[in-house]
């Protein structure tokens, strides 16, 4: 098996199997005051200090959530509507997850103004235009640090000098469901307010994300009971998720960017020199991140190519969620430029560090044939 | 107060010498829906079959399964009470009571099937219904527009109370088993589980096939059918499904023959090779989802080079429909929420740009005789997937 689809999700590391048996054993509740309450709850401290040490911040502003989409969701969600008597104006990208797109829209429902950013060619937003768009009623911005479907590394680092001088009030959310532990984030130095990451994109378990929150951020929850969490997140935490996260978290400080770029580089030069009529939808190479390339093998539909990697157990994604009887072209290549040809026919390769250059060899070979059997019996 | 289920059944009755034969399979086939929920009691009297469960929990689960058997018309819990007015009036009050809220307008109606009770349905009807009226306060009695309709049956054994709102609507039609097999053509979008289902509801035993065309359509697209026909299964109590491999012929059609034949090509393979399952299984038609005009293949001209490949029956119970009455009943049989996922079928990969919609049979058969048409249908055949579908409950 050659799985390229780790983007979507990752596969459990031994370690991080043997973390969630470990915490399976200890399975108190965290808010117990006997022994094994407090067992658990160490997990839980232990994790927020391995978390914390990933983006530079103070283990006590990690709280735990179901996932990125709940992270996106409460900081979104939790930071506007407590706040919407300091400004209605808040700021977005039209690149990223549904996670952040819809709860904006929900927001845009209830009288909220929405700029939504625009991207280049490469995927990256324009920070003049971002500094045209802030105004003195901005309350709120969130900009994904790394893109899922091509992989634009955006420049989250320059955004909160400019809200400083335009929008003092307005607060800065980062999505790096993508980016956590594979580029650098420091939310302290970069001022970053809010950021959300999810556990499974780094071989840890599904059903685990983080919210990272500031000092002095305001949420309204969604969740309420018991006041776990400091009140932010009512819910018996998922001690065993945590434990995932927190080993996953651990072991990716060794994550080798160089060598998955080494494997991206190699895989497109493999794909460039062997097969014809292909576009590469990417950032520049100071922007891209190492693990997502994106590629569109014209004239054909990227669903059947997918299916038919799958014959050799490869396993990819589309570039989006296309097909004949839902039109709906994904947001984010249409927003670097890509022509409904490309769109249909792109596949997201996104890679980890268990490949090796063997694999990206046969996968090459693969495509070759793959690519010219369905362009010779499959009309456009 | 004991609580029965009534299982009231239609057409049947109207049956001669075979009525007692389609009683007993109505009788097996309720057996068999509930049979994992519960081990009931039947018995059968007056055009009426009454159930006891043995765990009195499950009667409302019990009830919902059997409103989706065909031949019964409706489904109501009853209270029985002995065939004495004392015990009809007190019975009915007990049995009624929730839903006779004060400010209710409700009314009784009493039918006397044992011509021997000594009072008059009307007289039982209004002797119960005072008594209701002067037990719960603020009542209102409307014999033109009750909310409440409070029922009481007197019948051979014993008397039966129920509210009329509480009684559901079965869904019409024959047992299953009382007219033999056919063979549904099940794709995955929303005709085709609408026509099977029309099929079924007329007694109909159901096999169903699929063409399946991997990697032009998903495993996704596969485990759609699958679904499809496990809510279909929901009316059939089971379904043969056989999965087909196809993708070989539709690459040597496309290799083949002119693009604009390649759908009714296409068709052709499907009704030959779905006659040759019926035919080994013991079915006696082909049931597809076809509706005139509604694609270039189901023109009349396309129907008729796609008919004449077969020699059975080919049943198109929606071939006068409109569309719009099609989703309407795929919402009521609940497949249309699973038929409109958005996964490719074997039909939406392969169409050509322009279909021919006026074919004359003489040129499909030319383009047909390019391709070896035996071997590939045998070599399908031998591919064949069989999975037996039960309930998706």
């Amino acid at each position: 098996m050659i799985y390229l689809d780790n983007a979507s999700t990752t596969e459990p590391s031994e370690n991080v199997k043997n973390a969630v048996v470990d915490a399976m054993n200890n399975f108190g509740n965290p808010s117990s005051m006997h022994r094994l309450g407090i067992n658990a709850e160490n997990i839980i401290k232990k994790a927020q200090g391995n978390i914390a040490n990933i983006i530079s911040s103070n283990p006590g502003n990690i709280f735990f959530t179901s996932g990125g989409t709940e992270s996106n969701n409460t900081a979104i969600l939790g930071y506007c509507r407590q706040n919407k008597k300091r400004g209605m104006h808040i700021i977005t990208t039209t690149v990223e997850h549904p996670s952040v797109l819809a709860p904006f829209k929900m927001l845009e429902n209830e009288g909220f103004i929405v700029t939504y950013l625009k991207t280049d060619n490469f995927g990256l937003i324009d920070l003049n235009e971002f500094e045209e768009a802030l105004t003195n009623d901005t309350i709120f911005v969130s900009v994904m640090a790394v893109n899922n479907e091509i992989g634009t590394i955006m420049p989250i680092d320059k955004l909160k000098p400019i809200m400083k001088k335009k929008a003092p009030k307005a607060v800065l959310h980062v999505d790096a469901v993508q980016a956590y532990g594979k580029i650098p984030i420091k939310v302290k130095q970069w001022g970053i307010d809010m950021l959300s990451a999810s556990g499974h994109k780094i071989h840890a378990i599904k059903g685990t994300g983080i919210l990272y929150i500031a000092d002095n951020i305001n949420i309204f929850p969604l969740l309420n009971g018991g006041g776990q969490q400091k009140n932010i997140r009512s819910g018996t935490e998922n001690v065993v998720g945590i434990a995932a996260f927190s080993k996953a978290s651990e072991d990716v400080l060794k994550y080798n960017k160089d060598y998955v770029g080494q494997l991206r580089d190699y895989l497109k030069n493999g794909i460039e020199k062997n097969i014809d009529r292909i576009k590469i939808n990417e950032s520049k190479k100071e922007t891209q991140a190492e693990h997502i390339l994106n590629i569109s093998f014209l004239g054909l539909r990227s669903e059947i190519l997918l299916h038919s990697l799958e014959m050799h157990e490869i396993y990819v994604s589309t570039g989006s969620a296309c097909s004949t009887n839902k039109p709906m072209p994904s947001h984010v290549l249409t927003s670097i430029g890509c022509s409904r040809d490309e769109i249909d026919s792109a596949i997201r390769f996104s890679l980890s560090e268990n490949l090796s250059f063997d694999d990206m060899d046969a996968v090459v070979e693969a495509l070759k044939k793959e690519v010219y059997n369905i362009r010779k019996y499959v009309r456009k | 107060m004991k609580e029965i289920i009534l299982v009231k059944y239609g057409e049947i009755i109207l049956k001669g010498g075979n009525r007692p034969k389609f009683e007993k399979l109505l009788m097996d086939n309720i057996r068999n829906a509930v049979r994992n929920i519960d081990n009931i009691k039947m018995n059968i009297a007056q055009a009426t079959i009454y159930i006891t469960p043995q765990n009195d929990d499950k009667i409302d689960l019990i009830c919902e399964r059997l409103s989706l058997v065909f031949g019964i018309v409706s489904v109501t819990k009853a209270g029985v009470c002995e065939k004495d007015m004392e015990a009809i009036r007190t019975g009915a009050l007990e049995y009624c009571k929730n839903a006779l809220m004060p400010g209710k307008k409700f009314k009784v109606e009493a039918k006397r099937a044992d011509k021997h009770f000594p009072l008059t349905s009307v007289e039982i009807s209004m002797d119960v219904g005072g008594y209701l009226d002067d037990k719960i306060e603020g009542l209102v009695c409307d014999v033109h527009n009750p909310e409440v309709t409070v029922k009481i049956e007197i019948r051979d054994y014993a008397a039966y109370i129920y509210c009329e709102q509480n009684k559901l609507s079965g869904q019409g039609g024959m047992p299953i088993g009382t007219g033999s097999k056919a063979t549904l053509l099940l794709s995955g979008g929303i005709d085709s589980p609408v026509a099977g289902h029309m099929i079924a509801k007329r007694g109909v035993e159901i096999d169903a096939v699929n063409f399946f065309s991997f990697p032009y359509t998903s495993e996704r697209a596969k485990e759609k059918v699958i679904d499809l026909a496990s809510i279909l299964a929901k009316y059939t109590s089971k379904i043969n499904l056989y999965i087909v491999p196809f993708t070989e012929i539709q690459l040597a059609i496309r290799d083949n023959c002119p693009e604009e034949h390649m759908t009714l090509i296409m068709r052709r393979f499907m009704m030959k090779i779905s006659e040759r399952i019926a035919k080994q299984n013991k079915a006696m038609a082909l049931i597809t989802g076809e509706s005139v005009g509604q694609v270039a293949s189901q023109t009349l001209a396309a129907l008729n080079v796609t008919n004449s490949v077969v020699s059975i029956p080919v049943l198109r119970p929606l071939i006068g429909m409109d569309k719009k009455e099609i989703v309407e009943r795929s919402r009521e049989i609940d497949t249309f929420n699973t038929s409109i996922l958005p996964y490719e079928d074997c039909c939406t990969v392969f169409t050509p740009k322009h279909p021919t919609t006026n074919p004359k049979l003489v040129n499909i058969e030319k383009s047909e005789a390019k391709l070896d048409v035996e071997e590939l249908i045998e070599k399908a055949l031998a591919g064949i997937e069989t999975i037996t579908v039960y309930p998706k409950m």
